[in-house]
């Protein structure tokens, strides 16, 4: 299994997906340019990455005008093939608004900008804490969606606190039903607002993003 | 001929809006204390060359829908002037 991290004008969060997946998780890596269309190179297996940050300036809404970059439309071809599309923070947004996810993320509800470790857990109860850095990190979507949601046991991960209790305290940004991380039906597309990319390295005090990392690429199945 | 369409982005009615909520507390504290809500949206304005008003409507009605406005979080009104 090879990656692919796709570079937008304004991404910031990409030199640190490629050195989470090289250097703390052992992966081929190739860095794509958003002017570039060629993803020949990639088969159903590998992943491609949007990486966070703010893609051309984050004008109009965030994620808005990279959906229309010659790089995601291949992106989005890849996606419908069945290959793996994980995006982080911005890259979440860009997902959204390419209708590969439901629903879209809004300002926060407390207006500000959040950038601190959270507490996330999975369908299995298991407790990670990872950071969180986004201003426009409010998960939603219609009452009907959610439920789809939860009912085909798409939502990969929700805001907690520490003991694992998903509380409106330990929600950073107002999400509905504390959603920090869904898939696709298919379980092929994934987007998560937290960064486990930047909590793969020991240096760093914080290994919880490998655990988020090998969940999502090399268990046998997503866990649902 | 060209025209100029408007287009009004406004953020769904049942939605929080922060931007609005912010604002509002800087309406109170100028002592405008009638101000009972503030939703804040986008205007744009799109120059298009077209041969009739419906036809340079129609192109900002697709500007609208597939990428000024989001129709998950936003409602939109296209008028030209």
């Amino acid at each position: 299994m090879k990656f692919g991290v796709v570079v937008f004008p304004g991404s910031n969060c990409d030199r640190d997906m490629q050195d989470a997946l090289e250097q703390d998780l052992g992966q081929k890596v190739l860095m794509l340019w958003h002017k570039d269309k060629d993803l020949s190179m990639f088969s159903t297996d590998d992943c491609i990455v949007l990486p966070g940050g703010f893609s051309y300036g984050d004008y109009l809404r965030c994620g808005a005008i990279a959906r229309f970059s010659p790089m995601m439309q291949s992106v989005i071809e890849f996606a419908q093939n069945g290959g793996k599309v994980l995006g982080i923070c911005n890259g979440f947004q860009i997902l959204c608004e390419s209708g590969l996810l439901p629903g879209a993320l809004l300002r926060n509800s407390h207006q500000q900008f959040a950038c601190k470790n959270v507490f996330l857990k999975d369908a299995r109860n298991e407790v990670y804490k990872i950071p969180v850095a986004h201003g426009e990190g409010r998960y939603f979507a219609t009452e009907d969606i959610l439920n789809g949601l939860e009912e085909n046991h798409q939502i990969l991960y929700l805001y907690c606190d520490e003991s694992g209790h998903v509380t409106e305290a330990a929600n950073p940004n107002g999400s509905m039903r504390n959603i920090a991380g869904i898939c696709n039906t298919e379980r092929n597309i994934y987007g998560l607002m937290p960064h486990p990319e930047r909590a793969c390295s020991s240096i760093l005090g914080n290994v919880d993003g490998r655990k988020i990392m090998h969940q999502l690429f090399f268990a046998e199945s997503l866990v649902s | 001929m060209s025209f100029t369409v408007q287009i009004k982005v406004m953020p769904l009615k049942d939605l929080l809006d922060p931007q609005g909520k912010a604002v509002m507390g800087g309406l109170k504290n100028l002592g405008l204390n009638g101000v009972e809500d503030v939703r804040i949206g986008k205007n744009i304005d799109l120059r298009i060359n077209a041969s009739t008003e419906d036809e340079a409507k129609q192109i900002g009605e697709e500007a609208a829908r597939k990428l000024l406005a989001n129709p998950v979080m936003e409602i939109y009104e296209v008028t030209v002037h």
